[in-house]
């Protein structure tokens, strides 16, 4: 209580220092706001909407079923993970276990991938239709979205994987080599374990970004509203289905419901992260 | 047997390493091959500089798309960027760890959510409003660069966090002596110090902004001529590609894969400037 009136007598004889902190407070308190109002003003909005007919196995144009799209948002996040997570993990060990630091090749994967992770959404999409649905022939289809998806993703899980890798102690390696064990055997039975925490939280971000992805999958994993049938078979991802009801504005309930839906994916994601990462914390003690 | 082994090892490690490479690469000769000989038809000047786009009477100039994306992007800048700076300043200097705590999983939150969500939000709140409030149909300039500019926040905020936060104590505390209050002492020696820093936190919002497809679409407008008031819609390159694409042809198919090309130019001098500035704040 003292501490609070000695602060409010030290503004009045210093009227910036207040301007300046209400400036700060205002700020942050806004940015908080906006969240709150903008995930309050989806729920309230679309938390009725969400019905049973909502989650029926085929999508026809009255029950506006999102299932097909939540069935084949997990099969591509399945499938792009399948394809990105490991190439990510092992470009990282190379990265950090098996180059030398003055290596100038290093340099230039180091600048592909930032490149990589500046490129927006819709060149991913626009390369993944000329090449792999146009190129390859594979058309529209899942398989296609996955691997642009892939692409997309794989600087991120490169970065946090090669940061996981970079945070185990070097005394483990020494402690390894010191047993007789080979540098491969050092990677898979003590490096890699140590680290696994640190690549999880990665890719739980890479798959925030698959969930969330419209704009790289509109022309390469195709709108069609049913469960793919094959990953040569065209689906669309939940915010692609999304985008799509918006886009009609036949369905504006429907597409509340779908944002809820989106949401709390989202949330959950986040939430996963925030505890993985409090794991690593722990981990690090 | 056990040598082999760790040489395969090697190599597919080495192999796997080069798929970024091989990624750039790729897409760089996909759009440069389908993009420039469309550019080269069209004209190189008549297609930046062209201010008609009519693609069923073969013209095509993005110069509208062009002011577009810039115009968008310099609204987000000029909405996104004094709250999301100040916003960091308060997280880094003035935040309680409590408050801290749930702050940060916010923003984190901010940035978790998919930009189609951002558009429908846009869709169903920002643009009935715009109309209410400035009068004509709601999809604007304006609109896309509020919605940008509360898109840009988390970015903007996560790097000049970082980077107030990786200046010397030593700079505050300096203030502090010389009886400054800790107001004063953090905008005066901490700030300057960490400018270079939350520069690259703006740059980074503008990649993002100008990258910004699906939010943007959903509320700009998207009419392809070159945008007079703030009132008005505006299509983005961004937003050409994706509105066209789906049922483009021959030189007009080409034309947009030029769009991303331009669009790719623009982007990769945002990132170099980004790691340039990033290089500097380390210094």
């Amino acid at each position: 209580m003292k501490k609070l009136f000695l602060k409010l007598k030290q503004y009045k004889s210093d009227p910036l220092s207040l301007f300046l902190f209400l400036l700060v407070s205002i700020a942050a308190l806004t940015t908080f706001l906006i969240l709150v109002f903008l995930i309050g003003y989806i729920l309230v909005k679309g938390v009725p909407y969400i019905t049973p007919s909502l989650f029926a196995f085929k999508y026809t144009s009255t029950n506006v079923s999102l299932l097909p799209a939540l069935i084949n948002t997990l099969t591509m996040t399945f499938l792009a993970l399948f394809i990105a997570a490991p190439i990510g993990i092992f470009s990282a060990i190379y990265l950090v276990e098996y180059s030398k630091k003055d290596n100038k090749y290093i340099e230039v994967i180091r600048i592909t991938a930032e490149t990589l992770s500046g490129i927006p959404s819709i060149v991913y999409g626009l390369f993944g239709l000329l090449f792999f649905v146009t190129a390859l022939g594979w058309g529209y289809s899942i398989i296609a979205g996955a691997f642009t998806l892939a692409i997309m993703i794989l600087p991120l899980i490169m970065r946090t994987a090669e940061e996981a890798l970079k945070s185990v102690s070097d005394s483990y390696r020494e402690g390894s080599f010191g047993l007789g064990a080979g540098r491969l055997r050092t990677v898979f039975k003590i490096v890699l374990p140590a680290a696994i925490p640190g690549i999880l939280a990665g890719i739980i971000l890479a798959i925030g970004r698959i969930v969330g992805e419209t704009a790289a999958l509109i022309y390469t994993a195709g709108t069609v509203a049913d469960i793919s049938t094959s990953i040569l078979a065209s689906g669309r991802t939940l915010s692609v289905h999304m985008y799509v009801l918006s886009s009609e504005g036949f369905f504006v309930n429907q597409a509340y419901a779908t944002a809820v839906m989106l949401l709390i994916i989202v949330i959950g994601i986040n939430w996963l992260s925030g505890f993985v990462a409090k794991k690593i914390v722990r981990g690090n003690e | 047997m056990k040598k082999y082994q760790e040489q395969i090892f090697k190599i597919i490690f080495l192999l796997a390493a080069c798929t970024s490479i091989i990624a750039v690469a790729l897409i760089c000769i996909f759009l440069f091959i389908n993009g420039l000989p469309a550019m080269n038809k069209i004209g190189f000047l008549n297609f930046l500089l062209g201010s008609e786009w009519r693609p069923t009477n073969n013209i095509y100039g993005i110069l509208p798309m062009i002011l577009g994306s810039i115009y968008v992007t310099a609204g987000a800048i000029v909405i996104g960027v004094p709250v999301g700076i100040l916003s960091a300043i308060f997280m880094a200097r003035f935040c309680p760890q409590k408050l801290y705590s749930i702050l940060k999983p916010a923003i984190d939150l901010l940035a978790g959510i998919p930009s189609v969500v951002y558009g429908f939000f846009g869709l169903v709140v920002l643009v009935p409003f715009i109309r209410d409030v400035f009068g004509g149909n709601g999809s604007s300039i304006l609109t896309a660069s509020i919605l940008l500019g509360i898109m840009i926040l988390p970015t903007v905020i996560a790097v000049s966090e970082a980077a107030i936060r990786a200046v010397p104590q030593s700079y505050y505390e300096g203030g502090l002596a010389l009886g400054a209050s800790h107001e004063r002492s953090v905008f005066f020696a901490t700030i300057p110090a960490a400018k270079s820093g939350i520069l690259a936190g703006v740059v980074l919002g503008i990649g993002r902004a100008i990258g910004e497809t699906m939010a943007v679409i959903m509320v700009a407008g998207n009419q392809a001529r070159i945008p007079l008031d703030f009132l008005k819609g505006a299509r983005t390159l961004t937003a050409n590609i994706v509105i066209e694409m789906g049922y483009a042809a021959e030189l007009h198919r080409d034309a947009l894969i030029a769009t991303a090309v331009v669009l790719f130019v623009f982007i990769l001098i945002i990132n170099l400037s980004f790691s340039a500035l990033k290089r500097r704040s380390l210094q």
